[in-house]
């Protein structure tokens, strides 16, 4: 990865953006914008995010909103949209992702998932929501995918941000360059740090990527200055034996600094029409939340450890 | 027979209230020790009691009202001025009137014989046969009434009318052109069924006695000078007429407290008796006297509220203004004395509560039940705000307030909370606890803001900060303005009529004026102008004629009672109705500001801008109500432009609508020396207009509801809340009379006491970019479905609506759907 050398007040520089959230108050303390940064280098099978999975521009299909008026069909100069009893489906080997089809829709069925976006567009929408942002004590926080991915977008927000006395807030998974993770530390309030699992093979089943550079940077992360909540997806039969939850707690509980503050995020179906939209399958039978009775269970084995847990952001 | 519920039943109610969705009655001591008798919210056996009465009493109709004005009319009509005249009806019926004093009631007095009986008030407008049938028979809003009493009306009360009702007197001297205009839906006439009233107290009956106004009126009479004023003799009958008045309600008073003894005499239960034996002294003492406890103020004001209601059938009912405030001095000296207990007195304010709900809203006659249908009468009681010094308002019984609203949730009376600079963040918190319920209460305002609007409006600092809110979001001069709302003004219906050249497309009939073929339009810039002229036609066309009825009503219905509680009406000798008060606000209230915005950028946009559609293309559209045409209304409701969404392109037409507004109606002149202003209150009034409106170019369909207030349109709102408020506060508030904002939040925006503190700023931050009024509907779209299926089983529910609060089950189809399809906040 490129750590980035663009001086901090260019404002055109841009990466792929998939949302942008007002009012988002489960994402840090106060009332917060929250930016979706777009790819991410795990592909947790859970994420409710699909469409954070993919660094590159994605097309999203939503047959329900779909009229059948063919307006992409006559829009597509590589004829890959194609009018069936499905609805509408993509050829991908035309697409060539241009995005006309999306501008012509008229329901917004079709949609494109990511825009390039420049640092001062951001602020301009940001700027919008600080007299808020001041008033709850909230702020910015940047998720995703993974905003450590795109360093030529995040550091400058995180600089422009930090001139104007916004609190700043990084949502990652963890993965990421060493240097990177502690150039945006010493640029940032609080971090939202996901983990997953500790068993490494498990990891590297149901996210992509085993969990040793994770675990080791967040460690690195707590000898720093930079306030750090844990996230942790409670998924049922996958992450939430007595044993995953021991071992976490034992972790973090042995981690340098001060004690960390854990979120427990219960798994819910919300992906679902997203990855239909996408045109991924999806079972929704294979994931499920741990009952209320678990959750509480697991709150418990924290306490234990002498760590606070609390169900939800 | 109404099946009376089984305790399983009633039990299982009790838990719903105990639920998660309940956690702060469940905190609390509202809910214990309840045995098998059980029967509801409550703090205590009797509040359950007086509140499941309240609750159950099916709405009625009473004729004595009738009877009595009627004969008293046939009598004595022409033997004297029409103040001491109107002031004699009023004391004949106060000395008539079938008295209703309840088991377990400690405040006494109703407007009808018993619980939600209803008076009419034919003076005004006289209900036919066919209304009452119609009104006995509906399924919702239903006033019952006997067969006997509709033929008695028929035979005593219709007869003696035909010809004399002010409705009548008022609509057969209306212009056409107003009438074209009116019969189109451009706008409603408030008075043309009701009195004005719209105002609320302050605080002078806490420190005086009718007897002291009657000294006060005498005074005033010695100083009259007949020679060298030709006004009085006007004048003087004016003040007669008050003091009539005054006699009526103590005498009234007087009348419970007698009856209070007679079954004290025959009660065998002691505490009862003693209980009787003090409601009698409490009326003895108020309203002739001043109160000098806790217990005495809630009894005055309640007869002081139920004389104006009954003297004339006034809109928002009557408002005590800023309650807690008024009431401090009594509860801070009683509790140092030792002589009231915190549990005391908010069992006496449960007791005034359930008096409130127990005057249902008057029903209007010649139904059609489209404009307005609910039970609500919008009696609203502020609390928290400013003192009229300017200090914190907040005070413990504020907090005992918010205790009875979410212990009671009772229909009425309607809440507000007022959320000063100055108001600590533990009230803004409780009272967002409480909104957390979902019952719909209490509603949020900004003091400053409306300060600023009432000092803009040319009153004084000291007054302004004593205002507040009466009925919906409507603000005045408590105690010393008469502030009336005189009707809603169609504004995407008038952008209808300038798209059809001042013709009313649904009827094909004249209803303005002629603007211009739109599809002559060569800019935007000259379809608004021609929007312009239409619309300061119509607000022409509305203020000729309100000002008409106000002439009308100063004429032949005064309010002699009013009078007196309406600074400065003894000291000019001149009626509420006549420029007596202080301050004289006429308002007209603009609904739809989403709609037209909406429907003004679509046409900016696509028309004008990208030149994507023709003006003859959309219009076409536009009158096929978008039949065959789904791909250009879905390219609509998509890409364009929308107000709510902190969009310059939708917010900058908004702002320059609502500065035209301004410009057609602030200013112009009114019948009592004073002027119109603005206001943005909706009501349920967007529903009606709706219906009377065919589709608009923001891809609205025929006969749906526009936008309510101030509010987004239904759905178009996608940003969250804080672009709404962004948006909103785009527009300068402080110009108006009162905006309007509807928020709806499922329950699980709301769940953790974090969320609560975050809607506090939120609630905060409009405030301070200077937003009128928030307020917020949390319920989930599942939770109103199955009450639409099941209402028998949701008869609890409130729900929060276009500035008041009413039961689902009790709204008609149309309010319901409206509930149903505001925007979810559910994820941002």
């Amino acid at each position: 990865m490129i750590i980035p050398t663009l001086p901090a007040n260019d404002v055109t520089s841009s990466s792929l953006v998939f949302d942008i959230k007002r009012y988002a108050i489960n994402d840090g303390p106060g009332i917060r914008v929250t930016i979706f940064f777009k790819g991410c280098p795990l592909s947790c099978i859970w994420c409710h995010n699909p469409e954070s999975h993919s660094p590159t521009v994605q097309k999203m299909y939503s047959r329900d909103k779909c009229i059948g008026c063919e307006a992409c069909v006559d829009a597509c100069e590589q004829k890959a949209c194609i009018l069936t009893a499905d609805g509408i489906v993509t050829n991908q080997e035309l697409c060539v992702l241009c995005g006309k089809c999306a501008e012509v829709c008229p329901t917004k069925a079709t949609e494109m998932s990511g825009e390039q976006l420049m640092v001062k567009d951001i602020m301009e929408l940001i700027s919008r929501e600080k007299s808020l942002m001041d008033e709850s004590g909230g702020g910015v926080t940047f998720s995703g995918g993974e905003p450590l991915m795109h360093p030529d977008l995040l550091i400058p927000l995180l600089e422009e941000c930090g001139s104007r006395g916004i609190h700043r807030c990084v949502d990652t998974t963890g993965l990421a360059n060493k240097e990177l993770l502690l150039q945006v530390a010493a640029k940032a309030e609080l971090f939202l740090f996901d983990l997953k699992m500790m068993n490494s093979e498990k990891h590297l089943n149901y996210t992509g990527v085993n969990n040793s550079n994770i675990l080791n940077n967040l460690q690195m992360l707590a000898n720093t200055d930079v306030d750090i909540i844990i996230r942790i997806p409670l998924i049922k039969d996958v992450n939430d034996d007595d044993q995953n939850m021991n071992e976490t707690a034992e972790f973090i509980a042995a981690l340098p600094g001060k004690r960390r503050e854990v979120n427990l995020l219960p798994f819910h179906h919300a992906a679902a029409k997203k990855h239909k939209k996408l045109g991924q399958s999806y079972d929704p039978s294979v994931l499920g939340e741990p009952t209320q009775v678990r959750q509480l269970e697991i709150v418990d084995i924290f306490k234990q450890v002498g760590i606070q847990a609390s169900i939800g952001g | 027979m109404v099946k009376l519920k089984s305790i399983k039943e009633l039990n299982g109610h009790l838990e719903t209230n105990q639920s998660p969705e309940r956690p702060a009655s469940a905190e609390g001591n509202f809910y214990h020790d309840r045995g098998l008798d059980a029967i509801g919210p409550g703090m205590n056996p009797r509040i359950q009691r007086l509140r499941k009465l309240s609750f159950k009493a099916e709405p009625s109709l009473s004729i004595e009202r009738a009877l009595h004005q009627t004969a008293f009319y046939r009598e004595h009509s022409g033997k004297h001025s029409t103040p001491v005249f109107r002031a004699l009806t009023f004391l004949d019926h106060c000395k008539k009137k079938t008295l209703y004093l309840g088991d377990d009631e400690l405040i006494v007095g109703e407007r009808g014989p018993f619980p939600k009986a209803v008076p009419t008030f034919p003076e005004l407008t006289c209900h036919s046969v066919e209304d009452f049938h119609v009104l006995n028979t509906r399924h919702q809003q239903r006033y019952t009434i006997s067969q006997a009493d509709i033929d008695t009306y028929e035979k005593e009360v219709i007869p003696y009318w035909k010809g004399r009702t002010q409705r009548e007197r008022i609509f057969n001297h209306v212009p056409e052109t107003w009438r074209q205009a009116y019969e189109a839906g451009l706008f409603t006439e408030f008075m043309e069924q009701r009195a004005p009233g719209h105002t609320a107290l302050d605080g002078k009956i806490y420190t005086k006695g009718m007897l002291d106004f009657k000294h006060d009126i005498q005074t005033h009479i010695d100083s009259l000078d007949f020679l060298n004023d030709p006004d009085a003799m006007d004048k003087f009958e004016q003040l007669k007429a008050m003091d009539i008045s005054c006699d009526a309600v103590i005498l009234f008073a007087n009348r419970h407290a007698d009856l209070a003894e007679e079954k004290a005499l025959v009660e065998s239960n002691e505490q009862r008796k003693d209980e009787l034996h003090k409601i009698a002294q409490v009326c003895r003492r108020v309203p002739a006297h001043a109160p000098q406890s806790f217990w005495e103020a809630l009894q005055m004001y309640w007869f002081v509220h139920l004389g104006t209601i009954t003297e004339l059938n006034g809109w928002d009912a009557m408002n005590p203004g800023h309650f807690d405030q008024h009431l401090t001095p009594f509860y801070e000296k009683e509790i140092a004395e030792g002589s009231l207990t915190r549990e005391k007195a908010k069992e006496l304010l449960c007791c005034s509560w359930i008096k409130v709900n127990n005057q249902t809203a008057p029903p209007k006659v010649g139904i059609t039940a489209k404009e307005s249908g609910t039970y609500n009468d919008f009696t609203n009681i502020n609390i928290g705000g400013l003192t009229r010094d300017g200090h914190d308002g907040v005070s413990e019984v504020s907090y005992i307030m918010l205790e009875v609203i979410e212990d009671l949730h009772l229909l009425q009376p309607g809440t507000s909370v007022h959320i000063s600079q100055k108001t600590p963040d533990e009230f803004l918190h409780s009272a967002a606890k409480v909104i957390r319920q979902g019952h719909g209460y209490p509603s949020v305002f900004n003091p400053e803001t409306y300060i600023q609007e009432m000092v803009g409006m040319g009153k004084s600092l000291r007054d302004a900060r004593e205002g507040g809110c009466s009925g919906c979001i409507e603000v005045g001069a408590f105690g010393k303005e008469a502030f009336l709302l005189t009707g809603y003004l169609n504004v995407p219906k008038i952008l209808e009529v300038t798209l059809n050249n001042g013709v009313d497309p649904l009827t094909g009939k004249m209803a303005g004026i002629q603007t211009g073929d739109p599809e002559s339009f060569d800019s935007y810039e000259s379809l608004y102008g021609a929007f312009l002229k239409q619309l300061n036609y119509i607000v022409d066309q509305k203020i000729r004629v309100s000002n008409y009825i106000d002439t009308m009503f100063a004429k032949y219905a005064p309010a002699p009672f009013l009078s007196v509680l309406i600074d400065d009406c003894i000291s000019k000798g001149k009626d509420y109705y006549n420029g007596g008060p202080r301050y004289n606000t006429n308002y007209i209230q603009c609904t739809g500001l989403a709609t037209v915005t909406d429907s003004l950028s679509t046409i900016k946009t696509h028309v004008f801008e990208k030149h994507s559609l023709s003006m003859k293309e959309l219009l076409n559209a536009v009158s096929k109500n978008f039949r065959g045409e789904e791909k250009l209304r879905q390219t609509i409701v998509n890409w364009t432009p929308f107000f709510g969404n902190d969009d310059d392109r939708a917010d900058h037409i908004a702002v320059e609508v609502y500065g035209d507004l301004l410009k057609a109606i602030d200013g112009k002149p009114n019948t009592k020396g004073d002027v119109f202003h603005l206001n943005m209150l909706s009501t349920t009034c967007h529903i009606y207009f709706g219906k009377v409106l065919g589709a608009t170019p923001n891809g609205r369909l025929a006969g749906k509801s526009i936008s309510d207030g101030t509010s987004p349109s239904h759905g178009c709102d996608i940003n969250g809340p804080s672009a709404v408020i962004s948006s909103l506060t785009k527009l300068d508030h402080t110009r108006s009379g009162g905006t309007l904002l509807n928020q709806r939040f499922l329950p699980s925006l709301l769940k953790r006491d974090a969320d609560i503190k975050k809607l506090g700023s939120l609630i905060r931050n409009y405030f301070k970019r200077g937003g009128h009024h928030i307020q917020f509907n949390v319920v989930d779209t599942a939770t109103l479905r199955a009450a639409q299926k099941n209402p028998e089983d949701y008869k609890d529910l409130l729900v929060r609506m276009a500035g008041y609060s009413d039961y689902f089950n009790d709204m008609n189809a149309d309010l319901q759907q409206e509930v149903i399809d505001r925007t979810e906040n559910e994820s941002f």
